[in-house]
């Protein structure tokens, strides 16, 4: 597998910790391979919607990789519930269901990014960076604008 | 059935197997079913329901579920291993997944519901309004068979236009 520089928090140089939601126990293990090569830490899986409102409360990961479509409670309802709850909460959602219709609704309910499946490496890599990235933006903006 | 329903699926097959496999890969063959579906192996079943609804069977033979496992998973994983099963759910999951995002995008409006491992070794005979379609993808890992069963739900798909 490909080599990635490790990605880390910023506020404390600690590994990225992640919960993975799927209810594909090969899909979370192909997932949590992926993330383990970012330099990443798996803090929990959940095998859908339901648990992983559980496990976030439990666990508060930096980042949540979200499957769509799910038994109990799929991931868009799962997502929207953790958002309520946690505004801060990084979810990306990774899912084969990437139409338009249902980007759009995890996107407006509070996820950050989609990745399609198959995923590749590569592409994950990135949108972690830029979703983790993102949020030091914010937070560089919102000092800056503290001390106009 | 439709080739606008069926080519969705024959790309999306194409682009996953492709890319999970590293390989090029050839549809072998392409026939309507005339009888019952009979498995070959591990077998995976995915629901759709909506304006379109039906099912899609994904059945790999055992040492060619084992190969096709064991390249997505990045390691040799034992013929025993529950993983290959799941590994052919997972793959039934994004194929399904791929081709349902194609066609919704192209105005159909359906569901897909999560992939369960098809164990009963006989499946439904084609229908008047339901054909099954086999098709065989042929990889360097070996055959991955995809038996589509899909059609047209005329009321819903009124309902949804209304």
């Amino acid at each position: 597998m490909e080599q990635f520089a490790p990605v880390r928090r910023s506020k404390d140089g600690q590994p990225v910790r992640y919960l993975i939601v799927d209810d594909s126990v090969f899909a979370r293990k192909n997932l949590a391979r992926m993330v383990e090569t970012f330099g990443g830490q798996v803090a929990g899986e959940a095998g859908d919607g339901l648990n992983a409102i559980t496990e976030y409360d439990r666990l508060h990961p930096d980042i949540v990789l979200m499957d769509i479509t799910m038994p109990q409670m799929e991931g868009i309802e799962a997502a929207e519930k953790i958002v309520q709850q946690h505004p801060d909460a990084r979810i990306v959602m990774v899912s084969s269901v990437g139409y338009q219709e249902n980007i759009v609704a995890a996107l407006q309910r509070g996820a950050r990014h989609f990745v399609q499946k198959p995923v590749k490496a590569e592409v994950l890599y990135e949108v972690i960076k830029y979703v983790l990235g993102d949020e030091e933006s914010a937070a560089h903006a919102a000092g800056a604008g503290a001390g106009v | 059935m439709k080739m606008e329903l069926i080519q969705p699926f024959i790309n999306a097959a194409d682009a996953v197997l492709a890319q999970g496999l590293q390989c090029p890969m050839t549809v072998q063959n392409l026939a309507m079913e005339q009888e019952a579906y009979r498995r070959k192996g591990v077998a995976a079943l995915v629901w759709l329901s909506g304006e379109i609804e039906g099912r899609i069977i994904f059945d790999l033979e055992p040492k060619t579920a084992v190969r096709v496992a064991s390249k997505f998973a990045g390691c040799e994983l034992p013929e025993s291993d529950n993983l290959v099963r799941e590994a052919v759910c997972e793959l039934a999951n994004q194929i399904t997944g791929n081709a349902v995002a194609r066609l919704n995008d192209q105005g159909f409006h359906f569901r897909v519901h999560p992939p369960v491992l098809h164990t009963s070794e006989h499946g439904s005979q084609s229908t008047e309004d339901t054909e099954a379609l086999e098709l065989c993808f042929d990889t360097t890992s070996g055959n991955v068979f995809m038996n589509i069963a899909l059609r047209y739900n005329v009321a819903r798909a009124a309902a949804s236009g209304e």
